[in-house]
């Protein structure tokens, strides 16, 4: 196999590796972002999603009971950013900040015991058993999260598209006054939206301590939560394009270390924040003085 | 963000909109000035009710966390009594607590200058990391030097550093419409790339194996301690930095200018006030200060850049500056208590068993209980400014 031919093969198997987290968690930042408030604190979900599923995975043996309560601790710790940002005068960018050092706190506390034992970790899909290289084999060792994942992108924008909810969650974000005139519980929604962003960003560290890198340690996110905002910039709040999102996020974050694979180890951080310097630019780019981003709700705090 | 009595104006006015808002108005004016003559208590009260609410919230939240402590079979009252004695109880821990407080002092100015312009800036972070490398990088050359010609160079450059990372950010608001949150935000992952590109390459001393650095500037160029203690100098500036960015704020024709601006940006503009050029000033400022946090922690504590300037202080930043209302003189106080429960940590993990997360966890419930606390204000009416009696 030849040098390119490797990395790619390394870029593949890494970007759907490093995507899933970025696909969950910016399809919970897109829902919450879409009825109109922001999460910063889904980083502290995050954290403590992947320290809650890898010792629920250690305690009973089953790493999908794990995702489980990551998901149910997210809602939880979502549910409290939702709360408190329901309340008049409260600064939601601020509040997520909060949130983010609260639950990163927490994961910490209670995650000590588990930094050194081993837990059942959730098992791949082997889709790569008609290749012949051990190389490709393993980049298409996929986690059912990753499909669950897709699966929940599509639902989600076919729920905003074609569902009562969805133009519900849509009125509520786009102009606030509009959904009181209708009578909508817009409080109410936030919270659920926010509850229920935060449940999927839960699955997102679950996915960082079960599937990749699959343990649990204090290092672990390296700020997936908090990229999620850019992320949601980047897809236009359309959960389908947070796909491609998390995958070029993803894949850019896998150049590096696939670079390393063949023996270039020059710009491997620079590689990294690739993308970042790619939202931005289309931020600049797109962005007209007097105009907000297109496709952003009109009731986020963020954009005026 | 939103009333059921003014849906609209509340949503619409931003996260930064409604709150300096009130606090230009109040916070900056001496209580008195600004009082009808009917209500000259007003002032005063409402001075009362700004203070009240957070102390509630903070007894609130180490209620909060006696419960969580009790749960977990520990003794809240221990608990409290080390606190007590690891941040403030003694000269040794004081000097702990102020020397965790210092660099605070520096990034929540970062994020409380510009927003009192109504932006919210959030990648202080990155800027503290680019100011301690920049510092590092521009001592590198004249090592040789005097030590205090070193520590100017280095002061500068870091400053330089923060303030362009956030100033292009605040460029970006004021010139492109850009959002400043998200911009900064990115920003920040922007500028770990350089930094870390820089720390593990170019600048890296071979020598640092386990924890990439940069080359130290050496034993003999660190600050000194302040005469009689261990604490370094970076207190002073980030004590300094505070009182004169009140004095700029609340003094000053463009601190009134930039409050202006906060309030009622279309006001602002209709004033023919600089908007663009405040915004854009207000960013280089509060980077600059984050920057120069940088350079002290470098200076003063590290000797070197590497990870350890990444530790958080930029988010912490944010918090306390939205604890203390934007108020720079707040900052103080919010910044030693943040600082001197940090310091108990230490403390805490050898006497209570208990893990270094712990003075995360009590953090964390305080930060958010005192912004919750945010939606006590203008509830009771006795706080409210009152008519004439008749």
């Amino acid at each position: 196999m030849d040098a390119i031919t490797t990395v790619l093969v390394a870029m593949l198997g890494g970007a759907l590796r490093v995507s899933t987290p970025f696909l969950f968690v910016s399809l919970g930042e897109c829902l919450t972002e879409r009825a109109g408030r922001i999460n910063l604190g889904n980083e502290g979900v995050m954290v403590f999603g992947a320290m809650i599923a890898y010792a629920t995975s250690y305690e009973t043996g089953s790493p999908w009971l794990g995702v489980l309560v990551a998901a149910g601790c997210g809602m939880l710790i979502g549910g409290l950013h939702g709360l408190v940002c329901g309340m008049r005068g409260v600064n939601d960018v601020a509040m997520g900040i909060a949130i983010m050092l609260a639950g990163t706190g927490l994961a910490f506390f209670f995650g000590k015991p588990y930094v050194q034992p081993s837990a059942p970790l959730l098992p791949n899909i082997p889709l790569g058993g008609w290749a012949d290289s051990p190389q490709l084999q393993n980049a298409l060792a996929v986690s059912p999260l990753f499909f669950l994942g897709l699966a929940g992108a599509f639902a989600m924008a076919w729920m905003f598209r074609a569902t009562r909810m969805g133009l519900r969650i849509r009125i509520v974000g786009e102009s606030e006054d509009a959904a009181r005139a209708l009578g909508l519980p817009v409080e109410r929604m936030r919270f659920l939206a926010t509850a229920a962003g935060s449940g999927l960003a839960g699955i997102g560290g679950a996915f960082l301590s079960l599937c990749y890198p699959a343990s649990w340690n204090e290092g672990l996110s390296s700020g997936q939560g908090l990229m999620a905002v850019a992320l949601v910039v980047f897809a236009r709040w359309n959960p389908v394009h947070c796909i491609t999102a998390a995958l070029l996020f993803g894949a850019a974050g896998a150049l590096g270390p696939s670079l390393q694979t063949i023996g270039i180890t020059w710009g491997y951080y620079l590689f990294y924040a690739a993308p970042y310097a790619v939202t931005l630019a289309i931020l600049v780019a797109t962005v007209q003085p007097g105009r907000t981003l297109k496709g952003m709700p009109g009731e986020l705090s963020i954009g005026r | 963000m939103s009333g059921a009595d003014a849906p609209g104006a509340a949503a619409r006015e931003g996260p930064g909109g409604a709150l300096p808002a009130a606090a230009a108005a109040g916070i900056g004016i001496l209580p008195g000035a600004a009082a009808a003559p009917a209500d000259r208590w007003y002032p005063w009260r409402r001075a009362a009710e700004a203070g009240l609410a957070p102390i509630a919230a903070l007894l609130a939240a180490f209620a909060a966390f006696a419960v969580f402590l009790l749960l977990l079979d520990k003794s809240p009252a221990e608990f409290l009594d080390l606190v007590w004695r690891g941040a403030f109880g003694s000269w040794f821990s004081l000097q702990n607590t102020l020397q965790r407080a210092a660099p605070l002092l520096l990034t929540a100015l970062c994020v409380a200058i510009p927003a009192r312009l109504g932006l919210v800036i959030i990648g202080g972070e990155a800027a503290v990391a680019l100011g301690g490398l920049a510092a590092v990088a521009a001592a590198l050359p004249v090592l040789g030097g005097p030590a205090l010609l070193v520590w100017l160079v280095m002061a500068a450059a870091g400053a330089a550093a923060g303030a362009l990372w956030i100033g292009l950010a605040g460029w970006l608001r004021a010139r492109r419409g850009v959002n400043e949150t998200i911009a900064s935000l990115v920003l920040a992952y922007v500028g770990l790339a350089p930094f870390n590109h820089l720390v593990e390459g170019l600048l890296r001393d071979p020598a640092s194996l386990n924890k990439p650095s940069t080359f130290g500037i050496g034993d003999a160029l660190m600050l000194p301690a302040l005469p009689g203690t261990d604490l370094h100098p970076g207190l002073l500036a980030g004590l300094a930095a505070c009182v004169l960015s009140w004095v700029l704020i609340s003094r000053t024709a463009t601190g009134f200018a930039a409050r202006v601006t906060g309030g009622n940006l279309r006001a602002a503009q209709l004033q023919g006030l600089p908007v663009q050029k405040l915004m854009i000033g207000a960013c280089l400022l509060g980077g600059g200060f984050a920057g120069l946090a940088g350079m002290i922690e470098v200076a003063a504590v590290h000797g070197r850049a590497n990870a350890s300037l990444i530790a958080g202080y930029g988010w912490s930043g944010i918090l306390i500056a939205f604890l203390s209302r934007h108020n720079p003189l707040a900052i103080i106080p919010m910044a030693v208590l943040l600082g001197g429960i940090g310091a108990a940590g230490g403390l805490l993990q050898r006497r209570m068993d208990m893990p270094d997360a712990t003075v995360m966890v009590l953090q964390g419930f305080i930060f958010v209980a005192i912004l919750a606390s945010d939606t006590l204000l203008g509830r009771h009416p006795w706080f409210q400014p009152r008519r004439a009696e008749s």
